[in-house]
């Protein structure tokens, strides 16, 4: 008897559930979510080079993402139970990869969001496509995610090489100089970067007069030879334009001014760099240097006001990357809740050639031929010290580079 | 001619880095019979020490540049009579094992408080400018540290060779059993001498601030190269030390500068050189065969 009650106060809780979850889309029984659950997992670096650039920080980026989704659904959303698994991917590709299998495999994760580092990124593309499961990379600059490595599980969403070469190299050479000396860091990444700038500075009608890899890692932190090297040459170039990133940019950086090569008329142009890199090298290192941002928290009311929330959460302001993450944390959930499930082929089919406009992604467009996130970018310049007038606010946009010209055309390479 | 001097001048200001880091590991294992693996990370503490000072208290570079010496000199006394000195009569890799953990320990303490990123530290504004030498200019603050640096190593040497706590030193680095039966008591020594070179890595670490990223892996990156810098000097040899930290240095400016052509070659050139030093000379250009302890 008293087994009997129990079955009709269960089967009156299942009604009464079903009936709630009858208001959201599509929920009719069939297509439903593994689990009844979404987990994010972003997998980055929590303790080395790019932790603080993105890092945990984007965790809390995400853990944002899922409340404001919550908060926009309320009842009607596909589920309440969504969670976030995190890993330390230490910039390893080996350890990218274990930890990747082991998130798609064992702890249920529907999305992998972040993985900084190219070769990792790589890495993490190729499990996606073997386990059918979706990948939004954010980290990562690397145009084979979207060129020969690219696969229907993968995304590419911020940034990659050629929208930096392609925005700070042309409008660089059409504005302060036509020549210019290359400095990269003599691997994958700064070779990468090199060849996009190389044809981007070529393209806008300017030359480059010189270029030298220096050792990487470079464990004499010692550039001066370089340095010294750049207003000799012939012609002498106007712009030096470094592709070192972390530390490593900033050695450069001071170096720079140590031989005061701004005077010498030697002006400086960065492959890529983050908020977090003019806040450790002072804007007053670094007043005038230009560079191309995907997103800049003072760029607008809709992104302070998106900043002032991260701040509360994290005491400091956010990059492109914690921005991205959030967008992309935001628009899987979107695309589940539309679908009403977290099939991964189903949830592909409506991002495809979705147009979107987030806080991040402005004019953003998910590409159906490449899986490309196009959006606007922006050429950015450092403030001088006396332009600063509030922390963190170190950088004026000089134009916005609309989504169209951002980024590359999708690469012949990537066969869907 | 010009970018010849310049090149060669940097390469002796990469080289006074490697010179003074030397040095210290050089007194402490010709002393102790310990590979102090822990030497990048008293560098490092170094730099991030003359970072908290300034941003924290407002205490300016110079004054850093007196204290975290003697604070990191007292910081390794203390840990010398705490552990190091434990491991002393066992294997060599005991204690080298422990100066990595150690390593490992500062590294992430830093980290934990601080991050990785990079932290800012300005040149001091006296030396921010640049020295005129007629044919070229040369920042002021790098002309700073190659004098300082030379002076050090000069004075480090007239204590070595003209005072008597030189000469306990030199006899105990250079044959301990033999020095300690005529009666003199080495052991009085090793505390202060760990200290010492602890301090000068610290020293070093204040040099570097202004003009390296300072963050919690700079040391990390650094002692490599200054491994091979002993190695080539000869193990324990102290002039050999500074003459190969000077040497490495402008080896490295010209061949980067005259070989950029061949990365390959000017990447790895501090290996290639200690490779042949080993082949040619297993103990390094001024080392001896080790005597019998």
């Amino acid at each position: 008897m008293r087994q009997s009650v129990g079955v009709a106060a269960a089967s009156a809780a299942v009604l009464l559930v079903a009936g709630c979850g009858g208001g959201g889309p599509q929920s009719d029984g069939d297509q439903k979510l593994t689990g009844d659950k979404i987990v994010l997992g972003v997998l980055n670096d929590q303790s080395g080079a790019y932790s603080e650039l993105s890092g945990r920080n984007s965790v809390q980026a995400v853990e944002m993402a899922i409340a404001d989704f919550k908060a926009r659904h309320g009842d009607r959303a596909v589920t309440k139970d969504i969670s976030v698994e995190t890993a330390d991917h230490q910039n390893k590709p080996d350890v990218a990869n274990a930890k990747a299998q082991e998130m798609y495999d064992r702890k249920g994760v529907d999305l992998i969001l972040d993985v900084p580092t190219s070769s990792a990124a790589l890495k993490v593309a190729d499990v996606a496509k073997e386990k059918k499961r979706l990948y939004f990379n954010i980290g990562a600059a690397t145009t084979e995610l979207t060129g020969k490595s690219c696969n229907r599980y993968t995304f590419h969403w911020a940034y990659d090489t050629y929208m930096l070469a392609n925005g700070t190299g042309k409008t660089t050479t059409e504005q302060i100089g036509k020549n210019w000396y290359i400095l990269y860091p003599n691997y994958a990444f700064g070779q990468d970067m090199e060849k996009s700038f190389s044809a981007a500075i070529t393209s806008a009608g300017g030359t480059v007069v010189g270029k030298d890899g220096a050792p990487f890692p470079n464990t004499s932190g010692d550039y001066s030879t370089f340095l010294l090297k750049a207003p000799t040459l012939n012609p002498k170039p106007q712009v030096l334009g470094t592709m070192q990133a972390g530390a490593e940019l900033v050695n450069v950086v001071k170096q720079y001014n140590e031989f005061k090569l701004r005077d010498k008329g030697v002006g400086l142009a960065v492959g890529l760099m983050f908020l977090t890199d003019i806040h450790s090298l002072t804007p007053a290192a670094l007043a005038g240097t230009t560079y191309t941002d995907a997103w800049y928290w003072n760029f607008d009311q809709r992104n302070r006001e998106f900043a002032d929330r991260f701040s509360k959460e994290t005491g400091t302001r956010p990059t492109f990357a914690h921005a991205a993450n959030y967008s992309a944390a935001t628009q899987y959930l979107e695309a589940v809740q539309a679908a009403g499930t977290d099939d991964a082929d189903t949830v592909v089919e409506g991002l495809e050639g979705k147009t979107v406009d987030d806080v991040f992604l402005r004019n953003g467009k998910i590409r159906a031929e490449d899986h490309r996130v196009v959006h606007d970018a922006y050429l950015a310049q450092v403030k001088s010290q006396a332009e600063v007038t509030e922390p963190w606010d170190y950088v004026k946009v000089l134009k916005t580079i609309p989504a169209a010209e951002a980024f590359r055309a999708p690469s012949p390479d990537c066969k869907l | 001619m010009t970018g010849f001097l310049q090149n060669t001048f940097n390469g002796l200001v990469s080289g006074a880095f490697y010179a003074l880091l030397a040095l210290g590991l050089a007194v402490i294992f010709g002393m102790l019979r310990v590979v102090n693996f822990a030497h990048g990370a008293f560098y490092m503490l170094g730099a991030f020490g003359a970072y908290v000072l300034l941003s924290e208290a407002g205490v300016p570079f110079w004054a850093a540049l007196v204290i975290m010496p003697l604070g990191l000199a007292l910081l390794g006394m203390a840990l010398e009579r705490a552990v190091i000195h434990r491991l002393t009569r066992l294997d060599p890799l005991y204690n080298f094992l422990l100066t990595f953990g150690l390593t490992l320990i500062l590294q992430d303490l830093v980290k934990t408080r601080y991050g990785v990123q990079s932290s800012p530290y300005a040149t001091p504004a006296e030396l921010s400018g640049s020295v005129d030498f007629g044919l070229f200019d040369f920042p002021t603050y790098r002309v700073f540290i190659l004098g300082f640096a030379v002076l050090l190593c000069v004075a480090v040497w007239w204590v070595l060779t003209r005072t008597r706590i030189g000469m306990v030193v030199r006899a105990a680095t250079e044959r301990p059993e033999l020095t300690r039966a005529f009666g003199i008591d080495v052991g009085r020594w090793v505390t202060p001498v760990f200290g010492f070179g602890i301090g000068l890595a610290g020293l070093a670490g204040v040099l570097a601030a202004p003009m390296r990223a300072v963050n919690p892996l700079m040391g990390a990156d650094l002692i490599i190269v200054i491994f091979a810098v002993v190695v080539i000097g000869g193990l324990g040899s102290i002039f050999g030390s500074v003459a190969a930290g000077f040497g490495i240095g402008l080896v490295q400016a010209w061949g980067e500068a005259y070989l950029s052509e061949f990365p390959i070659v000017s990447q790895t050139i501090v290996f290639v050189v200690m490779a042949a030093v080993l082949l040619w000379r297993p103990a390094g250009l001024f080392g001896r065969e080790e005597a019998p302890a």
